[in-house]
């Protein structure tokens, strides 16, 4: 294949998974990888390095929509991104000292994770009023609007949630992926902050811990020019649009497909991490 | 693109959020300007060469540090001009990083000023660290 129609078919692939990604609200690097590794044969390394380059894209892109919405909480964000970029050091690292085919098994069980994360149906919120004295100490108590006006919340749980945070940084740095479900399970079922404030704080956050990483993948040579270029054009211009499109109807039969197409690809990369094709 | 700057003396969360968010968007299309010009160059000497990225072989260690990226850039290498465009697109993060700084430091919550200097450091760790040498 001439670089010419692989950049273009490349481009069109990762426009596609930035689409849909933000439409469901999954994030593109999910399955940017994949679409890397078993469709297109790129090596692990070169598709995690392009991955992780276009999540920054993704996550910076979408920023400014999320933002006008007002739900983000900046210390939570800064605080938390402390536990994930040290993660995501520590994932770069672990990366290059890892076979291939180790990092596409978990690359695989993350996948069916995050399927199982979009298909199930959202958990009833218990209401946690009860104040924390260490949210308050660190000042990440804060308010979101809601349709009966301003609601108040504060959080729980901050050392469990900055451990969970902590692996997802890793997991981000290992995978070349935003995490963003490991993220959004921390700070809601974790720290029981609102499920608006969780995801936009969230979507901060991920391009902060793959500049971390990114770093270091650039220095190892991962990031290749030529691969990363149409990638990241593709996922980024896919990722704006489906943010402007649809910022709140994320439908649900959307989300069922993508979630199987999901199942799928992580069943593909686990085995074929097990017989060694990858 | 229009900034809603704040005045001095209204650096409420919301204000700077709305700051930060026009921060990421001009650095992810400056980005995205610099990994087009090269893309279109590198496509344009390469476009008919046969792709092959099965085995790993790592970039060129002119691709991988800021002196041989900023050579290749002098030389007007489509490569080199689109890691360019991904430095730019990996800084942008971390400028939003360093605003917060800011930020917090004109609304006096020091607390969050440390955070946000550990934070940074990290970055800076990350990128110009041990290793890119």
């Amino acid at each position: 294949m001439s670089v010419l129609l692989f950049t273009t078919l490349l481009a069109l692939g990762s426009f596609l998974a930035g689409f849909l990604g933000a439409l469901t609200g999954l994030g593109g690097g999910v399955v940017i990888v994949p679409l890397l590794a078993l469709v297109f044969h790129v090596d692990m390394r070169y598709a995690i390095g392009a991955s992780l380059v276009s999540v920054i894209a993704t996550s910076s892109g979408a920023a400014a929509a999320y933002v006008r919405e007002g739900y983000s909480n900046m210390r939570i964000g800064m605080f938390l991104e402390i536990a994930t970029t040290l993660g995501a050091i520590a994932g770069a690292l672990i990366a290059t000292h890892v076979s291939t085919a180790t990092i596409a098994i978990v690359f695989g069980f993350v996948l069916l994770y995050s399927a199982y994360l979009s298909i199930r149906p959202q958990p009833p919120h218990p209401v946690d009023v009860k104040q924390d004295h260490l949210s308050r100490v660190l000042h990440l108590d804060g308010d979101y609007p809601t349709s009966k006006g301003q609601e108040h919340y504060t959080v729980h749980r901050i050392p469990l949630g900055f451990g969970l945070m902590f692996g997802a940084g890793t997991l981000s740095g290992l995978l070349g992926i935003g995490s963003g479900a490991v993220k959004v399970l921390a700070m809601d079922q974790a720290m029981r902050i609102p499920f608006k404030v969780s995801t936009t704080t969230s979507n901060f956050m991920i391009g902060v811990t793959a500049a971390a990483s990114a770093g270091v993948y650039l220095a190892r040579g991962y990031i290749d020019p030529g691969l990363a270029m149409p990638v990241v054009l593709g996922a980024g211009a896919g990722s704006m649009l489906g943010a402007k499109v649809l910022v709140n109807a994320r439908t649900k039969s959307l989300r069922m497909v993508f979630g199987a197409v999901i199942v799928v690809l992580g069943i593909e990369m686990i085995f074929n991490g097990f017989t060694g094709r990858l | 693109m229009k900034l809603a700057l704040p005045k001095r003396s209204d650096w409420d969360d919301q204000s700077i959020e709305l700051i930060i968010g026009q921060l990421l968007r001009i650095g992810v299309l400056l980005s995205a300007a610099v990994v087009v010009l090269g893309g279109i160059i590198y496509l344009v000497r390469n476009g008919h060469v046969i792709a092959d990225y099965t085995t790993f072989r790592g970039e060129l260690s002119t691709l991988r540090n800021f002196d041989g990226i900023f050579h290749g850039v002098s030389l007007l290498s489509g490569r080199a001009v689109v890691q360019l465009g991904l430095l730019l697109l990996i800084a942008t993060p971390v400028a939003r990083v360093i605003f917060c700084a800011f930020a917090f430091f004109l609304q006096k919550d020091y607390l969050y000023v440390v955070f946000t200097l550990i934070v940074l450091a990290v970055l800076t760790y990350s990128i110009a660290g041990p290793s890119l040498h």
